[in-house]
């Protein structure tokens, strides 16, 4: 038994070192791919190009204007001595919001009446214009006391307090999700070709004609891919610690459980996918999309899970990247320990042992 | 000893879909015998080696390796037979020492090495050793096939077509090793198309249409056929084929290189009945000779027979 998964185990280890192309994609891939994505995807909105139509002039409206300025959230990019002529900036994209003072701010400010800013915003982009309005909002906020020139307390305030994440910047909550997705394709990709390679070369007819076992010439396919995806996986969580401050707050140990847990599904998924197809071709593409649709969409890597329609919710919980991604968090971010995050290790575990074993059952008849 | 049956087949069926690859087909190969499964393409050659080496359910009848069911004990029969698939293929990316050693170590043959220097030396790859099996010959990845499917020492080898797309220096070179093969006692049950190949064997079955046709040694293969043969040559060729084929005594006419086989029956003298038939209608003969029957006008007469059966059983 464990002769002849070692046997099939260390033929595609020599198979992978001959074929350097796919072993630096297999390596390489998940290191490049989070390079790229962590630093394109963010939620995080700076350099938020403003036009500033000041038509009061006064100190009061200057202070205003600095303070956006000052925020580090905006950028002057135009200023205008009346309001028309936005909307061609606008249409242009020079500009993203603007900010409008009008002529009367100053003395109606003076006189503690209500007096409104009009704030301009771009909405084609609506997740960009409401970050950009609660800023605006925010800095608003902070400016008026000083403006008018008065202690200002309402008298109830919601005090925040941020844990886990104090500036809640989305990179810290993206980076998991972005593992999750990362080792999930390049895992399901690494062995949806394994068995198909054997169909389409022949030489799965030379392994019928020796005694090896379903279980045997799957685990053997699995194993080495499974090692190939820790060294990957380990680069991959350094490079996210490095680069993009994902923190590690809770232990090295089960990080590494709950990723070899991960991978094992994904593994097994791709070879369950590598029994179905009957070229490498369609199980490239099976890999592909099976393994990078519900991981984007399903998981709660970028849209929570909580708002999703009932029915979605129901498909999201066989998707194995959502406990990974859940347990990544706990761990990573909250530092908590498995009596936590036990039940997503355990469906993780789950899933990894259900594809393997449909696998091996599909397997067993075409062996 | 030398006796036993290692295979039979009983009334062997295989059918795919709603094609008959095999339609009942009894045969048995006894130990040291080098048995011929010969015929022509979708005859149902690999659909019976591989029912016999395990590897494919039979949809009907019983086929027995070492006294067992193929298919039901087939992991323990892949320890006692080796199977060369047409198109057996090699892992291309690995050299020929690690493609041995692979299957070396899936059938878990003690002390492997030796013997996989052993099979190098005996198939000529020994300053091959470290070649991925790619960058092989045709004939040499053959001869490579070979010493993986005998790494474990199979008492029997089945080898479906192994000289087919092989050019004839490398097929001499083949049956030679398999001559030595034999005559360290290995069993061998070869499919093959050429006609030639089956005056090496010792016993040659004719396969055609998912049946066999003949079980015999090859000597006795030509007399299985009815009547004599006669070679024609005629300018005519075709005009003279057509003359004879209305002759009464005449039972078939094929046509071999430029010469025309005529196959007489019931006629004390065949030579003069082709001389007159093709005299009276005026198509000039530039030769007629009787010729001994060859195993293809005796292949071509089977395959011809509206009834398929078993002609002759063989003697031993």
């Amino acid at each position: 038994m464990i002769r002849r998964v070692l046997a099939v185990a260390i033929k595609e280890l020599l198979q992978l070192k001959r074929d350097w192309r796919t072993a630096i994609a297999l390596l390489g891939m998940p290191l490049v791919l989070l390079m790229i994505y962590g630093y394109a995807l963010s939620f995080d909105v700076t350099d938020i190009r403003l036009g500033v139509v000041d038509l009061s002039r006064t100190s009061a409206s200057r202070r205003v204007v600095e303070a956006f300025l000052e925020s580090g959230f905006f950028v002057r990019a135009a200023t205008l001595d009346e309001v028309r002529p936005t909307d061609a900036l606008f249409a242009s994209e020079a500009i993203q919001a603007a900010l409008v003072i009008p002529a009367d701010f100053a003395s109606e400010a003076a006189a503690l009446r209500p007096t409104s800013l009009l704030f301009i915003l771009d909405g084609a982009d609506s997740q960009t214009a409401s970050t950009i309005l609660s800023y605006a909002r925010q800095i608003v906020a902070a400016t008026t006391p000083e403006v008018l020139g008065i202690e200002f307390r309402s008298p109830l305030e919601a005090a925040p307090l941020v844990w886990y994440n104090p500036d809640l910047k989305s990179s810290i909550f993206l980076v998991p999700g972005l593992l999750a997705f990362i080792l999930m394709v390049s895992s399901v990709i690494a062995t949806a070709l394994a068995v198909v390679r054997e169909k389409e070369r022949g030489t799965m007819e030379s392994l019928r004609a020796t005694p090896i076992r379903a279980i045997e010439l799957l685990l053997g396919k699995t194993l080495p891919y499974l090692l190939v995806g820790s060294v990957s996986a380990a680069g991959a969580l350094f490079l996210a610690w490095a680069l993009f401050e994902m923190p590690v707050r809770g232990s090295i140990f089960w990080l590494a459980v709950v990723t070899l847990l991960f991978l094992a599904g994904g593994l097994g998924w791709g070879i369950f996918i590598s029994t179905l197809a009957e070229s490498q071709q369609v199980a490239f593409q099976l890999g592909l999309l099976s393994s990078m649709l519900p991981t984007l969409l399903l998981s709660g890597f970028i849209f929570p899970i909580s708002s999703m329609p009932r029915a979605l919710q129901i498909i999201s919980s066989i998707v194995p990247a959502r406990y990974f991604i859940a347990a990544l968090r706990s761990i990573v971010l909250k530092g908590v320990g498995p009596d936590m995050w036990w039940q997503q290790a355990a469906a993780l575990a789950i899933f990894g042992a259900l594809v393997l074993l449909a696998a091996t059952v599909r397997m067993v008849r075409s062996l | 000893m030398s006796d036993e049956t290692l295979l039979a087949a009983r009334g062997l069926v295989v059918r795919y879909g709603s094609t008959d690859a095999v339609r009942g087909v009894d045969l048995e190969v006894r130990r040291s015998e080098v048995v011929g499964l010969i015929g022509p393409d979708g005859g149902g050659k690999t659909s019976t080696l591989r029912v016999l080496a395990g590897l494919l359910r039979a949809t009907a009848g019983e086929a027995e390796a070492f006294g067992a069911d193929t298919w039901r004990t087939r992991r323990a029969l892949h320890h006692r037979l080796g199977y060369l698939a047409q198109r057996f293929a090699l892992y291309g990316d690995l050299t020929v020492d690690e493609n041995i050693q692979f299957f070396a170590l899936m059938y878990g043959v003690p002390a492997w090495k030796v013997r996989r220097t052993e099979l190098l030396e005996l198939v000529g790859l020994e300053d091959f050793r470290s070649r991925l099996a790619d960058r092989l010959s045709g004939g040499m990845k053959q001869k490579l096939a070979l010493a993986c499917t005998l790494i474990h020492s199979p008492e029997i080898l089945l080898l479906d077509e192994p000289t087919t797309g092989v050019d004839p220096v490398t097929r001499r070179e083949f049956w030679r090793l398999l001559a030595d093969l034999v005559g360290e006692g290995l069993t061998l049950l070869i499919a093959t198309p050429y006609l030639d190949e089956a005056e090496r064997c010792t016993r040659v079955l004719l396969m055609h249409d998912g049946r066999i046709l003949a079980d015999a040694r090859p000597q006795e293969i030509p007399d299985l056929m009815p009547g004599s043969i006669v070679e024609v040559t005629a300018e005519q060729r075709t005009r003279a084929a057509e003359i004879l084929a209305e002759i009464e005594n005449v039972a078939d006419v094929s046509v071999f290189g430029n010469t025309l086989h005529v196959r007489v029956e019931g006629a004390r003298d065949p030579v003069a009945v082709v001389r007159t038939a093709l005299g009276d209608s005026g198509v000039p003969v530039e030769g007629a000779r009787p010729i001994p029957a060859g195993l293809e006008d005796a292949f071509l007469y089977l395959t011809r027979s509206p009834e398929p059966e078993v002609l002759m059983e063989a003697s031993s």
